[in-house]
């Protein structure tokens, strides 16, 4: 007889019943899931980006499919705080799971304004910062591949917030663990590693880019690689927890990332090809370890053999 | 709406470059809308990668295997070969597994008291004015099919809509059936003799422009079906929008194809003036 094994997972003060969560942008604002799988049996809940104003997002086409993966430059369309307050909270209220509020700034004051609303926000248990994406001028990855000015940003968010504070950061840089050393020590608890890869796609009939942004963030299991490599470099460079992000399909690319060290994973682009994949990682996760006899997933975290 | 690990019934070429398919799918009869659509997965690797959306043709019940088991709940698809997607999806036999999620997306809506309804489907763009149709004839309304295509290979299945009582109209582009010529110029007679009618188009993105400017000078009520790269289809990824009526550079307004439509009204989206370009 197998022992269901124990899951969950605590993250510099973030407890998690399990390691599984949506990565921002693929999971809407959770009510969109809620007929494909049991929202509570998520580890967490992470919400699409947020700004302190509405924002339409890139002009179209806006996604396109690649070798085992797809690039989009959405551009952080979202329906701001206030709205997220009026029209998304009350739903997320009557979850179990904690939920995680991704939020950007076109500014560094807008970071901080965002950052002290989301703090008085009872439904939000902790923020992940982004600094990372690809798919906008202002914001996001300007903070992102500077070293410096990810610092003061996260410096200047972490004054006016108690929350366990996760910073996800950008692959496109030379070296990650500079920017993730810089975050550390800049006061970010937990680093979430890592958002999409800029790439861009051809259309040779049309004789035109394939995205109307030109360029697009490459997600998906074509990423998984770079993803495990950068994730292994960060848990090494820093002592914070890492959640690990970046082309899981299903519960063997989760334990990856979980044997390199990641405390949790994100789940990004599987949640639009299986509305229902994170609750089928979960399940593969529990049935995997429980046949290795592994009863904690903690043993089984950063069990990499030498 | 739920995601069925299913099986394909039936899969076949019915002319040349479109196949018809049919999906095992309990549950659908009672609640697949006209113009409704399906998020298909045909393989379990990551090769291609997404799912593909196809709108619904109809759906229907087929006889039991024996006596004992119930009937089987089936949705049908039609759909025209265009990429690596839709080439593997010909090759699937009965038998073969899919992931089948849906009924998504807002459908038709139906306004009882208007009598004179005018379908407009150019090509594979007929596949979601079927259910309409049927709804349509079912009320008791009047129903004219006009239908073009560039060749007779692209006009399908007009038998069937005749059969549920819909008069119907064919024009292709070299005249292989039907008058010769575009389906705008049947749409324009017909607007002509019908004025009160309720007009409904899925089809080619010019030619949606083409009806839009029919309707909008004959004073007609229009709802477009539109057709767009989609990587979810419940909403969240945002990557299917298209501009609403407000949408302008300055102030971007977009709406999200695959839950506030597929189909939408004429009205709510932004259409390129007539010689002017919008977007792209």
């Amino acid at each position: 007889m197998h022992i269901m094994p124990a899951l969950a997972v605590d993250l510099a003060g973030l407890h998690l019943a399990n390691p599984v969560m949506p990565a921002s942008g693929t999971f809407g604002y959770g009510a969109e899931f809620s007929n494909y799988l049991e929202l509570n049996k998520l580890g967490a809940l992470v919400t699409k980006g947020l700004s302190l104003n509405p924002k339409a997002g890139n002009p179209t086409p806006r996604i396109a499919e690649t070798a085992a993966g797809m690039l989009n430059a959405i551009g952080l369309q979202n329906v701001g705080i206030d709205a997220f307050v009026r029209d998304k909270v009350p739903f997320l209220q009557q979850l179990s799971t904690p939920v995680i509020a991704n939020f950007f700034g076109n500014t560094l004051e807008e970071y901080i304004q965002v950052a002290d609303k989301l703090e008085h926000i009872d439904v939000v248990t902790a923020v992940e910062l982004n600094i990372s994406c690809p798919n906008v001028k202002q914001g996001g990855i300007v903070f992102g591949t500077d070293p410096a000015a990810a610092a003061q940003v996260v410096s200047e968010v972490r004054s006016c917030l108690t929350k366990p504070l996760i910073v996800k950061l950008t692959p496109n840089v030379t070296d990650i663990t500079v920017v993730a050393r810089a975050v550390e020590q800049a006061g970010a608890d937990i680093i979430c590693c890592i958002n999409t890869l800029t790439g861009m796609s051809v259309d040779i009939r049309s004789r035109r880019l394939r995205l109307a942004n030109g360029t697009g963030g490459l997600s998906g299991p074509a990423i998984k690689p770079v993803a495990l490599r950068m994730v292994h470099q960060v848990v090494n460079a820093v002592s914070i927890p890492v959640i690990g992000v970046g082309g899981i399909m299903c519960a063997e690319d989760a334990l990856e990332f979980l044997l390199l060290g990641a405390k949790a994973v994100q789940v990004g682009t599987a949640n639009l090809v299986n509305p229902g994949s994170m609750v089928e990682i979960i399940t593969g996760i529990s049935e995997f370890l429980s046949q290795q006899g592994i009863v904690d997933i903690n043993d089984w975290i950063g069990n990499l053999n030498g | 709406m739920k995601n069925l690990k299913t099986v394909v019934l039936h899969n076949s070429e019915v002319a040349a470059g479109y196949y018809r398919m049919k999906i095992l799918a309990p549950g659908y009869t009672s609640h697949a809308a006209p113009g409704q659509f399906v998020m298909l997965r045909i393989q379990q690797h990551n090769q291609p990668l997404l799912r593909r959306p196809f709108g619904i043709f109809r759906t229907g019940t087929m006889p039991a295997e024996c006596n004992e088991l119930p009937q089987r709940e089936f949705v049908e698809l039609i759909y025209k070969i265009v990429g690596s997607g839709t080439t593997l999806m010909s090759t699937l036999h009965s038998g073969d597994s899919v992931e089948l999620l849906g009924p998504l997306g807002s459908g038709f809506s139906i306004v009882p008291q208007i009598e004179n309804h005018l379908l407009v489907g150019g090509g594979i763009g007929l596949v979601p004015l079927y259910m309409l149709a049927e709804q349509l004839c079912k009320n008791g309304a009047k129903v004219r099919l006009l239908m073009g295509g560039r060749t007779r290979d692209d006009i399908l299945c007009i038998t069937e809509f005749e059969r549920l009582g819909v008069e119907t109209y064919v024009a292709t582009d070299d005249g292989s059936l039907g008058e010769v010529g575009l389906v705008t110029s049947v749409l324009q007679r017909k607007l002509a003799r019908f004025p009160e009618a309720a007009v409904y188009a899925c089809g080619p993105n010019a030619m949606l422009a083409a009806v839009r400017t029919i309707c909008h000078a004959a004073g007609a009520p229009l709802q477009v079906s539109l057709e767009a790269l989609m990587a979810c289809g419940v909403g969240a990824c945002l990557g299917c929008v298209v501009p609403g009526s407000e949408h302008s550079e300055a102030k971007p307004e977009y709406l999200c194809t695959c839950s506030q439509g597929p189909v939408f009204s004429a009205d709510d989206l932004l259409w390129p003036t007539p010689g002017g370009q919008h977007g792209e």
